[in-house]
C-alpha cells in the first residue's frame, strides 16, 4: 500500500521543492511592504523637507532701527494723553522724518518715496503701540526697530533669485544688470542702494518674527499673523467639541444599547456609515442653507464654522464610539447585570468606562480632521479676509488651513514663506492631537 | 424583551419524534419548592433551544444541571434570573415562580429579581475596579447600607463567606482584575452573595479553573448550601456527583430526567442519562 503522496522520501522531495518556492513567496512580499514603505517615506520627508526649508524662514523678519522724535504737537497737540487720542494720532510723519534724516541725499519727490517704502507701512503701528504702552514717551526721542517691507525682507534672506531681478544687491555690486525691465522691478535700483547702506551701517537686523504669531492677517506680508487664524480655529473647534462630543455619544450608546434591531436602525446604520464618506464641501453648503439662510446666523462666524464641523465630525465620532462600546466584552455587561444594575447602571457605571479612551480617541481624531477641514468653512464666508483678531465664537474669522488657503493664492512674495510656517503650525497642532489621542488609548487601556 | 407570559399548558410537540419520555408537568421535589417552572420554551429567534422543561428546585440544596454541549442546560439556568432578556432574539413561554411568585410577570422589576436571584458566570469577570470595589457594587446600587461602616461589615463578611477575605484583606484596594483565577471566581462569588440573594445560579464556575481552585470553589459551594439556594451548571459529572444533592440531565433541549443526585448516578432510569454518565457520548 502506497501512501497518498507517493514514499516517504519523494514526499520529502516535492515538499523542499515547494518549501523554496514559499520561502521565496514571503521574502517577496516582504520586499514589496518595505519598498511601499520606502516610498511612503520618501515622500513624507520631501514633504516636511520642502515645507520646513520654505517655512522656517518666516520665523525671521528683518527690522531697521529708527531714532524717532515723538513730537507733542504732531501726536498730543493738547496734552491731554487720551489712549483715544494717541490711538488716532499720526506716527507715519515721525516715521518719515526719521527715515529721511538716514538718507540726507533723497531730496527729490521720487528719491523719498523710495526712502518712505523701504520700511512697512505697518511701522506706525509698532510706534503707536509702544506710545499707547507708555505715554510718557511723547515728546521723547526713542530708538525704535520697525519692520523692513516685505520685498527688502524677502532680499535680505535671499528668497528672491538674486540672478532673476534682484541680485545686483545680494552680490553688492552694480556691475550685475538686471535682468528685469525698471518698472517691472519689485525695487528699484535706488531703493537697492539704500538698503545695502543700511546694511553697511548695521542698522539692519534680522529677528525673531512676533508679528507672525501675534497678527491676524494683513495685505502687507511682513504684518500678516497666524494669531487671528489660530483663535479662530480654536473657538470653530471648541463649538464643534462642545456638540458632536455628547450628540454622539449619546448617538452611539443610543444605538448600540438600546436600539433595536430593526430595519429602522439598520437604515439608520447604513447612513451613518454613508455620512462618513461624504465630500465636506458638502457639509458647507447645507451649513450655507440651514444655518445661514434660514437661521439667518452670521456669516464668517465660528460658531457656524463648528456647527459644519460638528455635522462633518459626527459620523467618525459615531462610529468610533460605537466600536468603543462593541469592545467592552459582554462578561462585564453580564457581571453588572447579574448583581442586579439597571440597563442604565450597567451602562453608565461599567461600559462607558471602559470605552471611554476609544470614544476619546476618535474624537480626538474627528476633532484633527475638524482643524484641518476647509472646504466647508469656504462655503459660509470663513474665507474671508479677516485682520481682526476674533474675540467670540460669533465674530467674523477665519481658521488656519483656510489662512494657509488664502495666503498661498497671494502674489507677494513673503506670503510664500508664511504659508510654509502656517502649514508647519497646523501640522504641529495636528501632530500633537494625534498624540495625545494615542497617549490616551495606551494610558487607559485596561486589561480584562 | 421577553417578558410576555404564556399560560396556555397544552403545547404542539407532535412534530418532536426525538422527544424522550420525561416527568414534564409533575413535581421533581417532594417537599419545599424554592424554584418551580412548568413547560418552559426558550426560543432564539426560530431555533427552540429548550422543550417543555418543569422542574422543581428545592431551597438549601445545590442542583446540578448536566448535560452534552448544546443541551440548552445553561440557557435554561439563565432564564432563572431572567439573564436571557438582554438577548434580543430570546423568547421564553412557560411559567417559572419564585417562591411562587412568576418571575416573567409584567410587574416583576428584573432588577429585584436579580438581586434575588444572583448569578456567578462560566469565566470570572471581576469588574476592572479593586476588589472592595467589586463587592461594594451591588449592596451600594441597591441602597442597602447607609454607611461606609456598614459597607465594609458587608463587604467583609462576603469576602469571608467567600473564603477570600484571609487571601485579600491586606490589598483591599487592588484591582480585582489582578487576582489568580481561583480567587477572581470567589470574588465573583462574594459579590454574588453581598446583595443576599436567596438563589445563586452558577453557569459552569470552574470550567475555567485549575483542579486544585476548582476544589476551593466546590468546597465552598458546599458551605454556602448552608444560607442558599444553589444551581450549579457542570460539565463535569464528576462535579455534580461530588456537590450536588439533585441532578437534572438535559438532551437536545428537553429535560431527560431528573432526581437525587444519587440515584441519577447510580440508577438512572433513562437509557440516554445512562449513556452520558457512563462516558457513551457527550
Amino acid at each position: 500500500m502506497t501512501p497518498p503522496s507517493g514514499s516517504p522520501a519523494t514526499a520529502t522531495e516535492k515538499m523542499r521543492a515547494s518549501l523554496k518556492r514559499r520561502y521565496a513567496a514571503e521574502r517577496r512580499f516582504q520586499a514589496y511592504g518595505i519598498v511601499a514603505i520606502l516610498l511612503a517615506l520618501g515622500m513624507l520627508v520631501t514633504l516636511f523637507a520642502t515645507i520646513i526649508s520654505t517655512g522656517t524662514s518666516a520665523f525671521v523678519q528683518h527690522t531697521v532701527r529708527l531714532d524717532v522724535t515723538l513730537f507733542p504737537q504732531d501726536i498730543d497737540p493738547d496734552g491731554t494723553r487720551d489712549p483715544a487720542v494717541l490711538r488716532r494720532a499720526n506716527y507715519q510723519t515721525t516715521i518719515n522724518d526719521a527715515l529721511y534724516s538716514l538718507f540726507p541725499e533723497a531730496t527729490s519727490r521720487q528719491d523719498r518715496r523710495a526712502v518712505r517704502d523701504l520700511v512697512s507701512s505697518g511701522a506706525n503701528f509698532v510706534v503707536r503701540d509702544m506710545v499707547l504702552a507708555d505715554p510718557s514717551l511723547v515728546g521723547q526721542r526713542i530708538s525704535v526697530r520697525v519692520p523692513l517691507a516685505s520685498e527688502f525682507d524677502q532680499v535680505l534672506k535671499g528668497n528672491v533669485d538674486p540672478a532673476v531681478d534682484l541680485g545686483v544687491i545680494r552680490e553688492a555690486s552694480t556691475s550685475v544688470p538686471w535682468s528685469l525691465p525698471p518698472d517691472e522691478r519689485l525695487i528699484s535700483e535706488t531703493q537697492a542702494d539704500y538698503l545695502q547702506q543700511l546694511v553697511r551701517q548695521g542698522e539692519i537686523e534680522g529677528s525673531f518674527n512676533r508679528w507672525f504669531f501675534t497678527n491676524g492677517d494683513s495685505r502687507q506680508p511682513e504684518l500678516a499673523g497666524i494669531w487671528g487664524a489660530a483663535v479662530g480655529s480654536f473657538f470653530t473647534l471648541v463649538v464643534t467639541l462642545a456638540l458632536s462630543f455628547p450628540i454622539g455619544v449619546a448617538a452611539a450608546v443610543y444605538l448600540e444599547e438600546f436600539a433595536p434591531k430593526n430595519r429602522w436602525t439598520d437604515i439608520i446604520e447604513v447612513n451613518i456609515n454613508n455620512l462618513a464618506a461624504v465630500p465636506s464641501i458638502v457639509f458647507g453648503l447645507l451649513g450655507l442653507a440651514v444655518f445661514l439662510q434660514f437661521f439667518g446666523l452670521p456669516r464668517s462666524a465660528p460658531v457656524v464654522g463648528g456647527l459644519v464641523l460638528t455635522l462633518m465630525t459626527l459620523p467618525t465620532i459615531i462610529i468610533a464610539s460605537r466600536a468603543a462600546l462593541k469592545s467592552v466584552p459582554p462578561s462585564i455587561r453580564e457581571a453588572a447585570l447579574g448583581v442586579g444594575a439597571s440597563k442604565l447602571q450597567t451602562i453608565t457605571h461599567h461600559v462607558l468606562p471602559l470605552a471611554m479612551p476609544g470614544m476619546l480617541t476618535g474624537t480626538i481624531i474627528g476633532m484633527a480632521q475638524a482643524l484641518g477641514e476647509t472646504a466647508p468653512l469656504l462655503m459660509i464666508g470663513m474665507v474671508a479676509f479677516v485682520v481682526d483678531i476674533p474675540g467670540s465664537p460669533l465674530d467674523s474669522a477665519t481658521v488656519l488651513p483656510v489662512q494657509i488657503f488664502l495666503w498661498s493664492d497671494s502674489p507677494e512674495r513673503g506670503f510664500t514663506e508664511r504659508t510654509s510656517a502656517a502649514i508647519m503650525c497646523l501640522l504641529g497642532f495636528l501632530i500633537f492631537m494625534n498624540a495625545a489621542a494615542v497617549l490616551l488609548r495606551k494610558r487607559f487601556e485596561r486589561r480584562w | 424583551m421577553s417578558d410576555e407570559q404564556h399560560t396556555e399548558s397544552a403545547h404542539d410537540h407532535a412534530q418532536d419524534h426525538a422527544r424522550p419520555d420525561t416527568t414534564a408537568g409533575k413535581p421533581t421535589v417532594d417537599g419545599p419548592v424554592k424554584v418551580a417552572s412548568r413547560h418552559v420554551d426558550v426560543f432564539y429567534g426560530e431555533k427552540q433551544a429548550i422543550k417543555d422543561v418543569s422542574l422543581d428546585i428545592a431551597p438549601n440544596e445545590v442542583t446540578a444541571f448536566i448535560g452534552p454541549s448544546g443541551c440548552g442546560k445553561s440557557t435554561f439556568l439563565r432564564a432563572l434570573n431572567r439573564m436571557n432578556d438582554i438577548i434580543d432574539i430570546c423568547r421564553v413561554t412557560g411559567d417559572i415562580r419564585l417562591d411562587g411568585d412568576d418571575i416573567y410577570d409584567r410587574r416583576v422589576d428584573v432588577v429585584q429579581l436579580r438581586a434575588r436571584v444572583g448569578m456567578v458566570f462560566q469565566k470570572p469577570n471581576p469588574f476592572p475596579k479593586s476588589i472592595y470595589e467589586n463587592v461594594a457594587y451591588g449592596p451600594r446600587i441597591h441602597g442597602l447600607v447607609a454607611h461606609k461602616d456598614e459597607l465594609d461589615e458587608i463587604v467583609h463578611t462576603s469576602l469571608d463567606r467567600a473564603g477570600l477575605l484571609n487571601e485579600v484583606k491586606d490589598r483591599l484596594e487592588t484591582p480585582g482584575t489582578g487576582l489568580s483565577g481561583g480567587q477572581q471566581q470567589r470574588l465573583c462569588i462574594a459579590r454574588a452573595i453581598a446583595v443576599s440573594p436567596e438563589v445563586i445560579l452558577m453557569d459552569e464556575p470552574c470550567s475555567a479553573l485549575d483542579p486544585i481552585a476548582t476544589a476551593k470553589i466546590e468546597e465552598l459551594i458546599d458551605e454556602l448550601r448552608e444560607n442558599y439556594t444553589i444551581v450549579i451548571v457542570t460539565h463535569s459529572m464528576q462535579q455534580a456527583a461530588r456537590v450536588s444533592q439533585r441532578t437534572a440531565f438535559f438532551h437536545l433541549g428537553h429535560l431527560v430526567e431528573m432526581g437525587d443526585t444519587e440515584t441519577i448516578f447510580t440508577n438512572p432510569e433513562h437509557r440516554l442519562t445512562q449513556g452520558y454518565i457512563t462516558g457513551r457520548f457527550g
